[in-house]
């Protein structure tokens, strides 16, 4: 029989669609509507896995998202590997391959488990109190084996092939949690007719009422109610419902994060679709109908595979068909575990119940379940399990009315179902920064005040029988919607009587007893115990010291008791230990769906100019610039960077160059006050600024260090063509329209971004004005006529351009700027109208040897934020009659004004060989002490062909008063010797530019 | 400033609309996805800064309310501040209207600065536009908060935008980006496609 605990009749799922998947490498048969843990538990298989720390056996505890032992590395195909699964959330598809993990050789024999033995040894704290020394110790025997213990399963070593997508949305009401008070919430607010969103984790909204098969609502089972609810909901058009979706973390201003799984459960083939879509949900009001987790009783050794919560053995009947176990023993401190009890022996079960409850504070539950011929011990503790695997046995015992446990007796079964009460889930309503409130009678903290537009409802806030949790629902989805509209409901009561408990008593010795508290991390009531003797007293600490609730299921089964365990050692009350903080995310997310599509060329917007597709096919190299892409350098065939660079650096001075610098940042500015707003934004002066010339531009933060610089030409007298760095773009024109509405909204000003507008080439060399010549319509470009720092308006090629004659090489040079669109068909004709000329690209690497040839600086590269102009030699450019500008104050500072601050030199090394490093320190004398002083740095440095011989700028103390002294530069193996010189290396008379 | 003899007609960097989509930009839409993401054709664009009150320059009104978009497909004006618009125009019309709007505006303080070539237009129509939209934009552009007619500066994704909607049965959308952003604002909304699952999800508007 392929599914010996498979109920003929019941349950979910669909019998008529068998689905075959692997566990470690066995093929198991389950049913489409399965998850893999209940497929698992119907063909009897309770072994899936072995502990974190001690290597036991563990079983499946959970039928949720709680699930802390059954963690499975699921395979879906190549590159679909995923540890960590909960089996108890993964839907059951044709193929699936699961593993266990955690163990070796085998699951069943795992050499690991050998440190169950040693148990003793891994004590609470054991890494704090081990790893300590000796010092030696730690890189090569501690770390590694640390490394190899922090965390569960393999992570996946191949590219994710899947597609995730990401959506935002906005909705009036959204509803976390399709149980009863979720949907009680959605028909409510639906209504209304506002936009409603319903997330719900499951395969199937319906919550708890999927697994309900006695209790009636409204006078129908609860299975109609629920189809006629989704129907309900489905039908309306302001309704969106999304199972499989978990709503994990809230933000600010009701801003929730969702994840849906949307294709993992197809079968393979939804290949186009996204694997996982993040919701990014802007809600007006939020309803938290989450449900609550159940807790697990601490006895000793209440790990054993087939020890189950004991609504999840009913969930496994009811909604999958499975029975866990032919002979099940209920262990219980509250009735919830009677109904269980029922629904297993109706499915045919042999089943016994154990209360630790006196007979007197059970209420009616145990004589129902007797009239059902269901054996009930109450009064009765659990002080331990038998069986290896899989349990065998439970032993229990009677306390007395001294509360000594009585004589024990052992209850045979193949599994338990335990329950120690309920836990609300308000980890969301903690996530949205509302404040919890202890509830004693409840042994539960409960949403107390909301900071958020939001409310809970049903068992997420405490309230477990069904027809309040539907009257709950529906008023917290009502009023959300702003309606005051209430329906009644009725339905079957529901048990709730509950006793907190925090370890069960025992006659054991506490210190030898093995009892679980959080099954994930391995944390045992004796770790806990020890932690409080050893002095940590807050919940915090003690989390942190015993690692407990820190597992990827964030204590969902394990936080109470834990916290119970500690008040009671420091004999406080609960609330007065305080609660953990809950953090996004509720259940793991995948990285996917956080990246969603920003990966590849979807990661960040990878900006090209118009040329690059040109540049791409002839070979250039690429380096990145801000978002932006340039040309570094165009080798030809054999060529090193070191080569093309050169050549290309030879060719601009010979003959011309060509280069693309259409990423330069251009503003327009524009307005009958524009030249005043030049003036008090830089340090030069522009009203007598002629139209039709250009300026080169500098501008000072307010502390007066240098922020941008460029070249700006008055094209008319309102109107101003700025220009910045490549990278200082979009920063400049902050720092302007910050200044214009803030401090400024009299000057009549607009500025607007022209940086893609306009494309800019750049042509430099002697012979580039005889390329452009036989091109250019409506310029004289005489030199008289056109000098060197001016600009013109005309055509070339027929393409309307902004021509400036402007130079960052030091030769006769033009920037031709064309709207960008026709900056490619610019580009080839002036590379065609070039070619006898012997026109050569070049990128930025030659662009950044030949201004350093000139001494011209590059701002991020000469400056770093601490440089005035005064510390680059470019005090002269500022305006003395101005009289205020920005960071014009500041440089009237004394440290700015004291002498010894570092100046902008050149250095020219006594190896001519030698190519400095940039970032290289600079000494006065070698032989000094450690830490030496630091004069300075090397801010650029290159091989020159021009020159012959390297070059470099430095920043230097005193610099300009050190000319021709000999300095000392570090290199990798030492130092080096440099004369400082003035920072020009080529035509320092400065004749060719104006050819 | 524009002259008519172009050298050559505008290499647009989505390509022209009846060219294939440009490296890098993803696969096409998913058939019966309910969804048409095309790059717009080469047009003229206007960017016009002006203070204080004026009803119209070249025929355009400029006393519209912050977050609309007035006019048809081949001439629009979108307000986008107090002080702001974006105006859209046939490319052949470009001339004519920023004469007009010159003369019109002579006398008063302004700017009206030529953008044609540093903005790009994509056209995303059909019934899961706006999911689409969405993938990258976190506005809500439900018909109650952003109904046909309504304009914006807004994100995709990592990219500056401005998203107009235009009237008509079918919902239209017009995103403006800047040249270099088009690559990606367009290979993340041939992505988007693929996100936008059933069309019953457009119940989510």
């Amino acid at each position: 029989m392929a599914q010996p605990f498979r109920l003929a009749r019941g349950g979910r799922i669909d019998r008529a669609r068998p689905v075959r998947f692997s566990f470690n490498g066995r093929t198991v048969e389950g049913y489409q509507g399965d998850t893999v843990a209940s497929a698992l538990l119907a063909s009897g298989i309770h072994l899936v896995g072995r502990s974190f720390k001690y290597h036991r056996p563990r079983g499946i505890l959970s039928h949720g998202p709680d699930e802390p032992s059954a963690l499975l590395s699921v395979d879906r195909g190549p590159g679909r590997v995923d540890p960590n699964n909960r089996a108890s959330v993964v839907e059951l598809r044709e193929g699936l391959k699961t593993r266990s993990q955690n163990h070796w050789p085998s699951l069943r024999y795992d050499v690991g488990a050998v440190n169950d033995l040693l148990s003793p040894v891994f004590v609470a704290g054991f890494y704090y109190k081990t790893f300590m020394w000796p010092r030696t110790f730690w890189d090569r025997v501690y770390e590694p084996f640390i490394r190899s213990a922090a965390g569960l399963g393999k992570a996946p070593t191949e590219a994710d092939p899947d597609r995730y997508a990401n959506r935002h949305a906005h909705c009036d009401v959204l509803i976390v949690g399709a149980g009863p008070a979720g949907l009680a919430a959605a028909l409510a607010a639906a209504r209304t007719g506002k936009r409603v969103i319903v997330a719900d984790e499951g395969a199937e909204p319906g919550g708890s009422l999927l697994h309900d098969v006695t209790s009636e609502i409204d006078g129908r089972p609860a299975a109609e109610w629920l189809k006629a609810a989704l129907a309900d909901l489905d039908g309306r058009e302001n309704v969106v419902l999304l199972p499989r979706t978990t709503a994990f973390g809230y933000y600010n201003h009701n801003h929730v994060a969702l994840a849906e799984r949307v294709t993992d459960h197809l079968p393979a083939g939804a290949a186009n679709a996204p694997r996982e879509r993040l919701w990014q949900v802007r809600a007006g009001e939020v309803v938290l109908a989450g449900g609550s987790h159940e807790r697990p009783l601490v006895f000793a050794d209440n790990d054993r595979p087939g020890i189950l919560l004991a609504e999840s053995v009913r969930v496994f009947i009811n909604r999958y068909g499975v029975l866990p176990g032919r002979r099940i023993v209920f262990a219980t401190s509250g009735a919830s575990a009677y109904v269980a009890a029922l629904d297993a022996k109706r499915a045919g079960a042999d089943v016994t119940l154990v209360d630790l409850r006196l007979e007197a504070d059970c209420g009616p539950e145990p004589a129902r379940l007797r009239a059902a011929g269901i054996t009930v011990l109450t009064g009765h503790t659990v002080v331990g399990s038998t069986g290896r695997s899989r349990v065998a046995g439970l032993l229990v015992a009677p306390i007395g009315s001294d509360g000594r446990c009585g004589r024990r007796r052992r209850l045979a079964c193949d599994c338990v179902g335990m329950s120690g009460g309920w836990t609300p889930a308000v980890h969301l309503f903690s996530q949205s920064r509302g404040k919890l409130a202890y509830d004693p009678a409840l042994d539960a903290f409960l949403p107390g005040t909301s900071a958020q537009a939001e409310r809970s409802a049903g068992a997420a806030r405490g309230t477990y029988d069904l027809a309040a949790c539907l009257a709950e629902g529906d008023a917290a989805g009502a009023a959300a919607a702003g309606s005051a509209e209430r329906r009644p409901f009725t339905a079957t009561p529901t048990p709730t009587g509950f006793q907190p408990v925090r370890i069960m008593p025992t006659d054991a010795d506490p210190a030898k007893v093995r009892a679980v508290v959080d099954f994930q991390n391995d944390v045992t009531a004796k770790d806990i115990k020890l932690a409080v003797r050893e002095g940590f007293q807050s919940i915090e600490h003690v989390k942190r010291y015993t690692t407990t609730g820190m597992a990827t299921d964030q204590g969902k089964t394990s936080n109470m008791n834990a916290l119970g365990i500690v008040a009671g050692q420091l004999d406080k009350a609960l609330p007065g230990v305080g609660t953990t903080t809950f953090r996004p995310p509720y259940t793991p997310v995948t990285f996917g769906a956080l990246v969603g599509p920003a990966r590849h060329a979807l990661f960040d917007p990878i900006r090209t100019t118009p040329i690059h597709g040109w540049a791409e096919a002839h070979g250039a190299l690429f380096e990145n610039v801000a978002l932006w892409r340039r040309a570094w350098y165009f080798p030809k065939p054999g060529e090193d960077l070191h080569a093309a660079v050169a050549r290309e650096c030879r060719a601009v001075r010979a003959g011309v160059g060509i280069f693309d610098a259409s990423t330069l940042g251009k503003i327009e500015i524009v307005g009958p006050d524009a030249a005043e707003f030049m003036n008090r934004l830089y340090i030069n002066p522009w009203a007598k600024l002629e139209p039709g010339r250009c300026r080169y531009g500098l501008m000072l933060k307010e502390d007066g260090y240098i922020l941008d610089d460029g070249v700006v030409a008055r094209v008319s007298p309102e109107c101003f063509h700025v220009t910045t760095t490549t990278g200082g773009a979009a920063r400049v024109l902050a720092h302007m329209e910050d200044y214009l509405q803030t401090e400024w909204p009299d000057l009549q000003v607009f500025l607007t971004s022209t940086t893609e507008q306009w494309a800019v080439i750049a042509l430099q060399g002697p012979r580039a004005r005889e390329v452009i010549a036989p091109l250019v319509e409506g310029i004289d470009l005489s030199p008289q006529a056109f000098p060197h720092m001016a600009m013109r308006s005309g055509t070339l090629c027929g393409v309307p351009t902004r021509l400036f004659r402007v130079s960052f090489t030091g030769e006769l040079g033009f920037e031709i700027n064309v709207p960008s669109d026709h900056a490619l068909a610019v580009w080839e004709a002036l590379m065609e109208a070039g070619r006898p000329h012997g026109i050569t690209p070049y990128g930025t690497e030659t662009m950044h040897v030949l201004r350093a040839e000139k001494g011209y600086i590059i701002v991020g590269q000469e400056t770093d934020g601490t440089v005035t102009p005064d510390d680059v030699g470019l005090a002269g450019m500022i305006a003395k009659a101005k009289r205020d500008f920005v960071g014009k104050r500041s440089l009237a500072r004394p440290d700015v004004v004291a002498s010894g601050r570092k100046q902008l030199v050149g250095l020219v090394t006594d190896d001519p060989s030698c190519v400095l490093d940039e970032g290289a320190q600079i000494v006065a004398d070698p032989n000094q002490p450690i830490p030496m002083r630091m004069l300075g740095h090397v801010t650029s440095s290159y091989w020159s062909a021009n020159c012959e011989r390297s070059i470099a700028l430095a920043l230097v103390a005193g610099g300009r008063d050190l000319l021709g002294q000999t300095l000392h530069v570090t290199t990798p193996d030492g130092f080096t010797t440099a004369t400082v010189a003035e920072p020009v290396f080529f035509d320092p008379k400065g004749e060719r530019i104006h050819a | 400033m524009l002259e008519a003899r172009y050298r050559t007609a505008r290499a647009l960097p989505l390509g022209r609309t009846d060219a294939p989509a440009p490296a890098g930009a993803g696969l096409p839409a998913p058939a019966g996805a309910g969804l048409l993401i095309r790059p717009a054709a080469a047009e003229a664009r206007f960017s016009l800064r002006l203070r204080g009150p004026l009803v119209a320059a070249a025929g355009l009104p400029l006393d519209r309310p912050i977050n609309t978009v007035s006019g048809d497909e081949t001439r629009w004006i979108a307000r986008l501040g107090p002080d702001e618009w974006l105006i859209g125009a046939a490319e052949t019309d470009a001339d004519i209207l920023a004469a007009a709007a010159i003369a019109d505006l002579a006398g008063r303080a302004h700017a009206l600065v030529d953008v044609s070539h540093r903005n790009v237009g994509i056209d995303v129509r059909g019934a899961a536009a706006a999911i689409a939209l969405n993938a990258g934009c976190p506005l809500d552009l439900g018909d109650a908060a952003f109904p046909a007619g309504s304009a914006t500066r807004t994100l995709f994704g990592k990219a500056e935008i401005v998203l107009i909607r235009r009237p008509g049965p079918v919902p239209a959308y017009r995103v403006e980006c800047w040249r270099s952003f088009a690559t990606y604002v367009y290979g993340l909304l041939q992505e988007a496609a693929f996100g936008v699952g059933p069309l019953e999800r457009a119940a989510a508007r």
